[in-house]
């Protein structure tokens, strides 16, 4: 009876669409508003991500996540240095100052000071010239988007100069640095450098930046410097988790997004659920019929089940292929840059598309197994 | 089968809807025998019980009290389960508004039984088109409902209620949508090729112009029979159901005249 129940399903083009329709909408909506929820949630904490050679942040116990940092002093570094655990560790400067493009305009920009001599915390991925560049007098690199904020459709290359502080910054290089929250110029330069770039601080020093001994996990290492130093120690991924929650719950985007997610989901499942189940109350008297000729209960729900399973399947994999389309199309586009379609969104999209379409067929099966066959003598 | 030649014995069968004040007696002891090669009528007004009653002898619904015998078996004793599959094997139905299923060919419609008994396609939608040809529709085998007058309809409808050869063919109201020739051919088509010495046919109607066609027929209102008609005919012959085919009106000769297969 399984052609029965496709022919059943496919007969009326328009109704079969609209169904398929409702589901790939639903499921389009879902995942692209939950991965840009994602993107947008996890850009906080890019530029801790940006960092792949250490794996130990520390930093004042009062600094609560990566964009508002109160100095450590100076020989805070040396102190880390001694726990036990701690292979090396390194300064590492994170602020914010403005810089002037050639034109006037001028921005916020994110700057970096990386670690003279071994540049822990340089961009991973160069567009335009090496780090080591940034031996240079006056030397950085900035993000591609910051180049393109302050150099409109011209060349990606080095050479070029801001001002910050009433100082030249010469841009040796173009990096491909995740970008940050703010949307701000990624700046990053050497240690000594940025102490030209801003305004004098007394204390410069904003992180620490370890690695944990061969062998050792940099969360234990890090309960160790803190029980040593009484400094704040995070490894990588608790401080990604710090920037995320610290976003999640002292800015109105989680509950804005949440609503429209909660919204995406009400629709997604109201609508898909609500044609098929329509769709199968359309068909009663022919399952009626199907049930007086002899058809079993057992076969009917078999049937709806499969109605089900392709509407659904098909609904799903246009969907699917819809985000996947939306997000390659996006990637590469400065502002959402970064943004993508995780399998983990996919999957679980999968997993609320079989509840919906589950849900909405037991309801029908219901109908279809407490339907009396007589009715099929109701002219 | 049964040893008597009674298809269906019905004693005292009574049925009730509802409870309390909205109680509504729909059969009120109902006692009339069926018997094998015959074709018998419940006629009567609306709402004098005759659905109700055919809806009961089938088993789409259970009767209050009283005892019914169809084909040997007791329909209250079985399981829904037994009930289902005892429909499947030995009941065939034609219905008022025919319930073909529109998204299904006029063949593969005709194969639904055969595939409800686990039939493979194939083979259940050939023997469809063959046993459409031999009531003439031979070239109307890949129609869909839409595409076919009523006459085709009950008439591939008919295919379907015979396909698996079933000892109890039950038809609700063939004519009531056919205009009065095409209903008349529809009857003499039915009457021919459904009536045979190990079958039994029951038809609900009021359509007074076909009466002619029945052996017994049972008038029925407020749910009780209130007479019993005998009409003894000429059992039905290979020359009769010819003669049936070639009583389609004129509308329908082409495929009358030239069936595909069969014939």
């Amino acid at each position: 009876m399984n052609f029965v129940a496709l022919k059943m399903l496919v007969a009326d083009r328009a109704k079969y669409f609209s169904l398929i329709f409702a589901i790939a909408f639903a499921s389009f909506l879902l995942a692209n508003q939950i991965s840009i929820f994602i993107g947008i949630m996890t850009r906080p904490s890019s530029q801790i991500q940006d960092v792949v050679d250490a794996d130990i942040w520390v930093m004042d116990p009062q600094t609560l996540y990566s964009n508002e940092v109160y100095a450590l002093r100076d020989y805070d570094l040396y102190r880390v240095r001694s726990v036990p655990g701690v292979e090396w560790a390194v300064p590492l400067y994170k602020g914010n100052g403005r810089a002037k493009g050639p034109d006037g305009r001028f921005r916020t920009v994110i700057l970096m000071g990386l670690d003279d001599a071994t540049l822990v915390g340089a961009p991973r991925k160069m567009l335009v010239g090496s780090i080591r560049d940034l031996d240079q007098p006056d030397a950085a690199i900035i993000d591609k988007a910051g180049y393109l904020y302050f150099f409109p459709g011209q060349p990606l290359e080095a050479g070029k100069t801001l001002q910050m502080n009433e100082k030249r910054v010469l841009i040796v290089g173009i990096s491909d640095a995740s970008a940050p929250f703010e949307s701000f110029p990624v700046l990053h330069t050497r240690y000594s450098q940025a102490l030209g770039f801003v305004g004098r601080e007394r204390n410069l020093l904003s992180f620490v930046l370890a690695k944990p001994a061969s062998g050792a996990s940099a969360e234990k290492v890090s309960r160790g410097i803190e029980a040593a130093t009484g400094l704040r120690a995070r490894s990588t991924a608790e401080f990604s988790l710090d920037a995320f929650l610290f976003y999640l719950r002292n800015t109105g985007i989680p509950v804005n997004f949440g609503i429209t997610v909660v919204i995406a989901l009400v629709v997604g499942t109201v609508i898909p659920g609500q044609t098929f189940y329509i769709f199968t109350v359309e068909s009663l008297k022919q399952f009626g019929a199907l049930k007086a000729i002899g058809v079993t209960n057992r076969r009917i729900v078999g049937m709806i089940l499969l109605q089900a399973l392709v509407v659904g399947g098909t609904g799903y994999a246009l969907g699917m292929g819809i985000t996947a389309a939306f997000f390659a199309r996006t990637m590469n586009y400065l502002p959402t840059r970064g943004i993508i379609f995780p399998w983990e969104v996919m999957a679980s999209v999968g997993v609320v598309v079989l509840l919906v379409v589950g849900l909405a067929s037991l309801i029908s099966i219901r109908r279809a197994l407490v339907l009396e066959p007589a009715v099929v003598f109701r002219g | 089968m049964t040893a008597n030649g009674i298809a269906v014995s019905s004693k005292e069968v009574t049925k009730v809807f509802g409870r309390g004040d909205t109680q509504v007696h729909a059969l009120r002891g109902i006692d009339l025998d069926i018997r094998l090669g015959e074709l018998t009528m419940l006629v009567g007004p609306s709402g004098s019980g005759k659905t109700t009653l055919l809806s009961v002898i089938t088993g789409l619904l259970n009767a209050s009290s009283g005892d019914l015998m169809v084909l040997g078996r007791r329909p209250a004793k079985l399981s829904s389960e037994e009930l289902v599959l005892f429909r499947r094997e030995n009941l065939g139905f034609v219905f008022q508004q025919f319930n073909l299923i529109p998204a299904l060919t006029a063949a593969e419609n005709v194969a639904v039984p055969l595939l409800a008994s686990g039939a493979k396609r194939q083979q259940a939608v050939e023997r469809g088109k063959e046993f459409l040809a031999t009531l003439g529709m031979a070239h109307r085998a890949q129609a869909l409902p839409s595409e076919l007058s009523g006459g085709e309809q009950q008439r591939v409808a008919l295919a379907r209620a015979l396909i698996h050869d079933p000892k109890l063919i039950v038809c609700d109201e063939p004519t009531s949508a056919l205009d009065g020739r095409t209903g008349h051919a529809v009857m003499e088509l039915l009457s021919a090729a459904a009536v045979r010495p190990d079958r039994a046919v029951i038809i609900v109607t009021h359509d007074a112009r076909i009466f002619d066609f029945a052996h017994q027929i049972a008038h029925m209102d407020d749910g009780r029979i209130t007479s019993l008609e005998e009409n003894r005919r000429n059992p039905p012959s290979a020359d009769g159901f010819t003669a049936a085919l070639a009583a389609v009106p004129a509308g329908e000769q082409e495929q009358r005249f030239y069936p595909a297969t069969g014939g």
